[in-house]
């Protein structure tokens, strides 16, 4: 038999005529009333627009492309990301850089934003930490579609200088 | 006075208490009752309508109470299709007429001792039948809701209808038996008399509130007022989760909102009969009301602070009805009837037979 009987437990009388009861419920929600009338203390709403809580490190927001010391974009246009990405939404179009130690460059870079389902594999899949999600920023609302697909510019808004060594080697 | 006068001075009185007390009450509570709900809640509640920007104190509950009425205003006024039109647009003005028609009998300040000739100035009308005119004509609101519902053509509006029937008729006997007790110990169906009743002292200290000598009364009464008024734990005609709305389903724009607001004045209502009835209405405990040598009242700032103790005695019933209504989850149907008619209707009964026995053995 695997079924479990439990045992309810036996109401004492104060219980079941419900008034006492009644009288400890009141009393909790009275006290919560005063208390957050006059302190601030128990009260879990965050006002958003003025207040906005921090994300958690880990939290995958828009993307943002990474630059080079000398600002350019550190994609090499290898198009690993756009491979990894279930949702196909980066769009790559490279060009030749005209140096030897890099070779490509992205002419363009698209994500549409719609389409991404933020998984963070194209982050995962970079070879040159050139794409990373950590920007802690939504995407913001717009009116039409277009809008939510984001160009190289503004990839590279958010983008700081990485300090990682081409080719893996060191941080 | 003739009747002319008795005319103007009725509506006179009836404008001052309207305006200048019930609706007030009323407004209030459609922001209190999200405030209050939201601080018992660990919430904040609405706080983003100012008026004038944050310029003066009180501006965000001005705003969002004048953001409501317009709001309820210029909203679309839905006529459900192939309902009946002109019952669904009478309904939500029933309630609210039955629910201001009951302020004609509740006395606000004192009225002549009962056996003496004189103005009743903070009362209406001092009926004969008195409280009966408040049972009579409260039942009237049940007819607003089941007509509303019925008119809708709504299976959900139709089941709330129903609702609001039954509980109403259920919940209605334990009022008026809770009631008989307090006609029995204080002889008169007058509030007015009745008033004067309580304002004696049971054993020299104890004042003859009739919360005193009717506690089981007080708290039967209450409980079937909550149920009588539809707010929960009894807001089983509405039901947001279940009937999506019960009998106000359909209705839209000022019409939902004559149905809620004739639900405010039933709390205020409620809230001024337990005060009136349980809680010494305008006698403030252990202060004598001066009467002059020939019997006639002083009227002076003992008045005025007598009105102030009813009020105040209103506004802690509405406090408290509200407390209630936020803090008890919903009861099931059958909970509902079964407690209406085997707990609380046996219990009313025996109420009074301890009551008639009692006051059978003190005669």
């Amino acid at each position: 038999m695997a079924t479990v009987q439990v045992k309810r437990r036996e109401l004492s009388f104060g219980e079941r005529i419900y008034l006492p009861e009644v009288l400890r419920g009141l009393k909790v929600t009275t006290r919560q009333l005063f208390k957050n009338m006059f302190t601030k203390k128990d009260i879990a709403t965050v006002q958003y627009p003025e207040v906005r809580k921090e994300y958690p490190d880990r939290f995958r927001g828009r993307h943002r492309l990474m630059k080079r010391e000398d600002g350019s974009v550190r994609c090499v246009a290898c198009m690993l990301c756009s491979t990894a990405c279930p949702a196909k939404c980066i769009h790559i179009v490279a060009g030749d850089k005209g140096d030897q130690s890099v070779e490509k460059y992205p002419v363009s870079f698209e994500i549409d934003l719609l389409v991404c389902i933020y998984c963070g594999f194209c982050e995962e899949a970079c070879p040159c930490d050139a794409i990373r999600m950590d920007s802690g920023r939504h995407p913001l609302p717009s009116f039409t579609r277009d809008r939510q697909r984001i160009r190289k510019i503004q990839l590279l808004e958010d983008g700081g200088p990485s300090i990682a060594v081409q080719g893996g080697k060191g941080t | 006075m003739s009747f002319g006068e008795v005319l103007l001075w009725g509506l006179l009185k009836f404008a001052a208490i309207v305006l200048g007390f019930v609706m007030v009450v009323a407004t209030l509570l459609t922001l209190l009752e999200r405030k209050q709900s939201a601080y018992l809640q660990n919430r904040v509640g609405p706080n983003r309508a100012f008026l004038f920007g944050k310029k003066f104190p009180l501006s965000a509950f001005i705003g969002q109470i004048l953001a409501d009425a317009v709001k309820m205003l210029v909203k679309e006024d839905f006529d459900p299709p192939r309902a009946n039109t002109w019952l669904h647009r009478l309904a939500p003005a029933l309630p609210l007429f039955a629910a201001l028609m009951v302020w004609m009998v509740i006395p606000f300040g004192p009225g002549p001792k009962p056996g003496t000739e004189g103005e009743h100035w903070f009362q209406i009308a001092n009926l004969d039948v008195g409280i009966l005119w408040v049972l009579a004509i409260s039942s009237i609101g049940v007819y607003g809701a089941t007509l509303g519902a019925w008119a809708s053509n709504s299976a959900f509006s139709l089941l709330g209808g129903l609702r609001t029937a039954a509980q109403m008729i259920s919940y209605e006997v334990t009022i008026g038996l809770n009631m008989v007790g307090l006609f029995m110990i204080f002889g008169s169906l007058k509030l007015n008399d009745i008033v004067w009743g309580q304002g004696e002292l049971l054993w020299g200290w104890l004042p003859k509130w009739g919360i005193v000598v009717q506690p089981l009364g007080f708290v039967l009464f209450v409980a079937a007022a909550v149920a009588e008024i539809k707010r929960a734990p009894f807001d089983l005609p509405e039901d947001e989760s279940v009937l999506a709305g019960g009998y106000s389903t359909e209705y839209s724009a000022m019409r939902f909102a004559l149905f809620a607001l004739g639900e405010f004045i039933g709390i205020v209502i409620m809230s001024a009969l337990a005060s009136v009835l349980f809680l010494g209405g305008w006698q403030i405990p252990w202060v004598a009301t001066p009467l002059l040598a020939d019997g006639s009242i002083d009227y002076g700032w003992l008045t005025v602070m007598q009105v102030g103790a009813m009020v105040i005695k209103t506004m802690f019933m509405v406090f408290l009805l509200q407390q209630i209504r936020w803090t008890f989850p919903r009861f099931r149907y059958d909970q509902l009837m079964r407690l209406g008619w085997v707990y609380m209707l046996p219990l009313s009964i025996a109420n009074l037979a301890i009551t008639a026995l009692v006051m059978f053995l003190l005669r």
